[in-house]
């Protein structure tokens, strides 16, 4: 059965701001009869509109600084020279079978066939191992029309990174105005970036060719720190970089290419170690998903969709790309004791059906459901939010951020919570949890309009209560219709 | 005391026998595929693949390959063993030319340099009886050319033979040579617990280069050396063995003979051959002695109280030992919630937590060890030029276990606390030492640090000295007199020292007469300047101040295992542990870390301290010591955010002094 017909309908709400995203609870027996309620906005985090325009968008796509220059002619082996430094053997082919000086007929044949042997040789070479072929595109879908690239929240603070379409980086913080914003001539395309756990400002980025580690100085006042701070992690034949996550411990770092069948993982400082196998950090198959999807765009290796893992580490969600269920992997718990092994159940179950339904608003009909496109499992593991991507060929469908509660113990538990819409046209690109919102949990959405929004989910959660006095009791959404989607019972 | 020596040996042999012997034994098995590779290789012939195939498998089995096989055993075992006897898990890094100069020509690696020189030798020899042909045999018959008719064969020498033979000696010293100026006798530990399959999986492609490349630049050096030299043996050789010159072949110490591209490629293949079979015996030795040990916390049986993680830490076993017990220590404190449930743990008579003493005393001493080794750093670097520090007076005074030192007022002990604190730099703020401490907290309390109390006994209630030491007028003035008797001189103004400090004076120099001083001084100044003017000597004892910070931190992992161990175990506490036993040293180890960090960052403000770390490539060689102090400040950081992140608020109720309060509050804000 599917399960989207079980929400609510995703219609306007009467009362917002067309700009203010707003959350359709289920039916609720409200004095006020509401079928949706406004999102009213954490006072202390910025709201952000990133409008496109200002950026210039692939504005280096050229690597080379010559454009801009006089065109100068240099000797034919002073060109060589600097093709040969820039783009090796065959940039020197290329330089060599356009030559124009006299008396040179010979080798430019030969370094011209030279070429052609030298292109079919690497044609064939992607034909042979075709995920190497990949391109480079981030893991979010039509990437190219919207202004984020990538989104981070720091673990402990109220501090994120907002990678845009330019490849600049800007560190928003709610407690100082000054919005660092960070360049640096690697950082090219990119992909993801993570802050370093137990550390007041690493952050690190995935690139093109490398991974880059800033170091931020948190009380510094600059808006613009120099490339000085960010640390060049090198990858030879890891590269493009697509994910990264640091191990909780706050030590190593763990990168994914989707060119590389093996994640590297690293300190700092040390040399780089190489990780074929699963390795039973939680953060690690995400990471393996998201650069498992890249791979499948060469159209070689399994479909896999999204995953998330429970807060405790004892369940995965995950989808399948072409399928849209969400199937759950459960794994015993994790006692340290274990050697180098991770138990888990062979089977994975189904726990959700997001095939497509469709509802009426006053808008007219609209259709959501379809494939998963990300997950995200809040720290506390009562919220699971899931971008759910329509048919886009089809009109009327169109991608929604549902919201589930979840219940992890003694049994799980999946019971829908609503819809997140925001501006009309608009659709959500990114999600992720705030890592530490103390009055239960906060869902930050990126719009493809450039917005950042802030959708705070107020609950007491039941597992672990945090002993914070600043914790209000007082669910946003009362009382939600007590019927589970799945269950294990 | 001979005792426990004995019994640390034994342990280490223990440890490291059946590791090491596990690792001689996976190398010499991958002998036998090395070679057929190797024979595989050396009989290469493209344009007639079936018959080069067919042949090189026929000689497989061959007798003399299965001798030279066994002789190559042998050489394996005979390097396995300098490889044991020369591994360091802390390097040792030349400061100056000179001392690398030193470390060449010492007996031990002369010793080195020629074994391997030998084996070399023997692998090469190994190897042109495998490769057969015209590299075979040292000498050939042959006819002398001009005398056809009287033609009476006589014994020629075979210059590829020869030439094979003595590029083996060199590559054999050549390896020798780069082992020690890359230091590939330190152990690096690996960053994550993998499987030592895996682990050599992964190394092997880097290997398989790293031979390739070193070879053909190993081949270059020795063609340039055999063009140049290469008449002295074979002269040599010559006479002795009553051998004649081919004159029909040309001479190899010419440009024309050496342009021969199979004895090129023959060179080069053996020269990989031996370069791989060697380093797999390295690698395999490197990564069976870095795999983690299990000491057990609490011993099972009597006899083996002696192996137990916290006997060992606070015991002086031999450095692998220590590194393994850190590293055990970080890993229980890290992944086992049922080890540190016994590290936590009280004892059953007496119910004294003397599993937690034990392994928190060992870790704060180690860290506040290395926090004097860097103020004493840092004086002489901000002494340069001036008044050396007394370092004599510098020196940590033993450290008594337990209450003993806290108990001992004499005026003795008295006096080195008070040298200690006196001697500090300038730089040295006095709040940084732990001076204050609440009474209730550690001061005599049964669990508290050596590292802390020795400091702290002058700080005793009851001690007559109290007042003077706690006062800030005397910690402050005290550097000034200690580091610039010339200082006092330039500005003329002269501070009469107090009582204290003027006994504490006694026997040093300071007390000398001042113009004796100042003469030496400028007599120093003077051959100084003398000796810098000669460039060649400077280049000899120049100091290179990179390699400098480096010999400072070389043994920073220790460190680096301390502060993680220390640490997780801390935040575990927080939550497991029963009977509160971390929050009696709770105050010691945020002062401890608080002090080592605002030294470290003192360290990092130095001139000279490069603040970026060296790009790291991804070659065989580790090169990781160079970046630990990095690691350090990393790790050091990360710990003590490890502990305000778990305890929260609740690190305002610990009893630190004002000054780490204020750092401790930067680290509730997330603001270091």
């Amino acid at each position: 059965c599917c399960v989207l017909c079980l929400f609510p309908s995703p219609g306007p709400c009467p009362l917002c701001s067309p700009q203010s995203p707003c959350l359709h609870g289920p039916v609720s027996p409200r004095p006020w009869g509401l079928r949706g309620l406004c999102v009213l906005q954490v006072p202390d985090l910025p709201v952000l509109t990133l409008p496109k325009e200002p950026l210039k968008a692939h504005g280096r796509l050229e690597p080379s600084a010559r454009p801009p220059f006089i065109h100068h002619r240099e000797s034919l082996w002073k060109r060589c020279l600097s093709a040969w430094r820039d783009a090796g053997l065959c940039g020197l082919l290329r330089e060599l079978a356009s030559a124009e000086e006299e008396g040179l007929q010979w080798l430019r044949t030969g370094s011209s066939h030279a070429l052609a042997v030298c292109r079919w040789l690497s044609s064939l070479h992607g034909s042979l191992f075709p995920h190497l072929s990949v391109s480079h595109s981030p893991c979010a879908p039509s990437r190219a029309g919207c202004t984020i690239r990538a989104f981070a929240w720091h673990p402990h603070t109220n501090k994120f990174a907002v990678a845009l379409l330019d490849d600049s980086i800007r560190v928003y913080n709610s407690n100082s105005a000054t919005v660092p914003s960070l360049k640096h001539r690697l950082q090219r395309n990119v992909a993801a970036m993570a802050w370093k756990p137990l550390c007041a400002s690493i952050l690190a980025v995935a690139c093109q060719s490398c991974v880059l580690v800033w170091h931020l100085d948190p009380t510094s006042l600059s808006t613009r720190p120099s490339s000085g701070c960010a640390q060049v992690l090198s990858c030879p034949g890891h590269s493009p970089v697509t994910s990264l996550a640091w191990a909780p411990s706050g030590e190593r770092l763990l990168s994914a290419s989707p060119v590389d069948t093996a994640m590297l993982v690293r300190t700092l400082w040390g040399h780089p170690g190489t990780l074929g196998d699963l390795w039973s950090e939680k953060s690690l198959l995400s990471l393996l998903f998201c650069s498992l999807r890249h791979a499948r765009q060469g159209g070689t290796v399994p479909e896999a969709g999204t995953g998330c893992w429970s807060p405790d580490g004892s369940r995965l969600l995950f989808t399948v790309l072409g399928e849209s269920v969400i199937y759950s992997l459960s794994f015993s718990e994790y006692r340290g004791e274990m050697q180098g092994q991770v138990g888990g159940s062979k089977t994975a179950s189904i726990v959700a059906d997001l095939s497509e339904t469709t509802f009426e608003t006053l808008y007219g009909e609209e259709r959501i459901g379809g494939e998963v496109h990300s997950m995200v499992w809040d720290p506390t593991g009562e919220r699971l939010a899931v971008i759910i991507r329509g048919h886009p060929e089809c009109a009327g469908s169109q991608p929604a951020v549902a919201v589930f509660r979840t219940r992890n113990s003694p049994v799980f538990e999946l019971l829908p919570c609503g819809f997140v819409r925001g501006e009309r046209g608009a659709q959500p690109q990114l999600i992720s949890f705030h890592p530490c919102f103390p009055q239960g949990a906060l869902l930050t959405v990126c719009w493809s309009s450039g917005r950042i929004s802030h959708i705070p989910f107020f609950f007491v959660s039941a597992l672990e209560p945090r002993g914070s006095p600043r914790r209000s009791p007082a669910p946003v959404l009362g009382s939600v219709r007590e019927q589970p989607l799945f269950s294990e019972l | 005391m001979e005792g426990a020596a004995g019994g640390q040996r034994a342990l280490l042999r223990q440890v490291l026998g059946w590791r090491v012997a596990a690792a001689v034994t996976w190398s010499v098995l991958l002998l036998p595929l090395c070679t057929a590779a190797f024979i595989v290789l050396s009989g290469l012939d493209p344009f007639h693949p079936v018959r080069w195939i067919s042949k090189s498998f026929n000689d497989l089995y061959t007798s003399y390959v299965i001798f030279c096989i066994f002789l190559m055993s042998v050489v394996i075992i005979v390097i396995s063993i300098f490889n044991v006897e020369f591994y360091a898990v802390v390097p040792s890094i030349p400061c100056s030319r000179l001392a690398l100069i030193g470390k060449i020509i010492h007996p031990q690696q002369v010793i080195h340099s020629f074994v391997h020189a030998i084996m070399g030798m023997l692998v090469a020899w190994c190897a042109t009886v495998m490769t057969k042909g015209r590299f075979q045999f040292l000498a050939v018959s042959c006819t002398p050319s001009e005398s056809l008719e009287d033609a009476v064969p006589q014994m020629c020498l075979n210059e590829y033979h020869l030439f094979f033979l003595l590029s083996g000696a060199f590559l054999g010293y050549s390896y020798s040579l780069f082992f020690l100026i890359n230091n590939m006798n330190y152990l690096p530990f690996p960053i994550i617990q993998q499987y030592k399959y895996l682990r050599f999986r992964r190394s092997l492609p880097l290997l398989i280069k790293h031979s390739c490349v070193e070879s053909l630049y190993f081949v270059r050096n020795f063609c340039v050396t055999y063009y140049f030299f290469g008449y002295i043996p074979k002269v040599w050789i010559c006479t002795t063995m009553g051998l004649h010159t081919d004159s029909k072949l040309h001479p190899l110490d010419t440009l024309s003979g050496l342009l021969d591209l199979s004895l090129f490629y023959h060179t080069w293949l053996s020269g990989v051959f031996l370069l791989m079979t060697w380093y797999i015996a390295w690698l395999l030795f490197k990564i069976y002695a870095t795999e983690s040990h299990h000491f057990p916390i609490q011993p099972t049986f009597a006899q083996e109280t002696d192996q137990c993680l916290p006997k060992i830490l606070n015991s002086n076993p031999p450095l692998l030992i220590k590194f393994l017990a850190l590293q055990d220590l970080m890993l229980l404190s890290q992944y086992s919630p049922v080890r540190r449930q016994e590290v936590f743990s009280l004892s059953q008579p007496g119910g004294h937590p003397h599993n937690w003493t034990a392994i928190s005393r060992e870790c704060l001493s180690l860290l506040s060890d290395l926090t004097q080794r860097l103020i004493a750093q840092q004086e002489a670097a901000a002494a340069n030029g001036r008044a050396k520090p007394p370092v004599g007076e510098l020196k940590v005074p033993p450290q008594t276990p337990g209450a003993a030192g806290i108990e001992d007022t004499s005026f003795q002990s008295q006096r080195s606390n008070i040298v200690l604190r006196a001697s500090m730099s300038p730089l040295v703020k006095p709040s940084l030492m732990p001076v204050k401490m609440s009474p209730g907290s550690d001061v005599g309390s049964p669990f508290s640090s050596p590292a802390l109390s020795y400091k702290m006994g002058a700080v005793d209630v009851k001690s007559p000295w109290h007042g003077t030491v706690q006062s800030p007028h005397v910690t402050r003035r005290g550097p000034k007199l200690w580091t610039s008797v010339s200082d006092q001189q330039m500005n003329g103004s002269h501070h009469e020292p107090s009582p204290v400090l003027s006994a504490a004076r006694t026997g040093s120099e300071a007390v000398q007469p001042k113009f004796i001083y100042t003469w030496l001084q400028n007599k120093q100044e003077q051959i100084k300047n003398f000796l810098s003017k000669r460039a060649l000597i400077m280049y000899f004892f120049s100091k290179h101040p990179e390699a400098s910070i480096q010999a400072v931190f070389c043994d920073a992992q220790m460190h680096i295992w301390a502060l993680e161990g220390l640490s997780h175990l801390v935040a575990a506490s927080f939550t497991e542990d029963q009977f509160g036993v971390v929050q009696t040293t709770l105050p010691a180890i945020l002062n401890t870390l608080l002090t080592l960090q605002e030294v470290v960052d003192r360290h990092f403000k130095l001139p000279h301290v490069s603040s970026k770390p060296p790009r790291i490539s991804g070659s065989l060689v580790d090169t990781s010591y160079k970046t630990l102090r990095f690691a350090l400040r990393a790790s050091l950081k990360t710990a003590l955010y490890r502990i305000t992140t778990v305890f929260g608020e609740h690190l305002n109720a610990v009893q630190v002094s004002t000054e780490h309060k204020k750092r401790l509050q930067q680290f509730l804000d997330y603001k270091e």
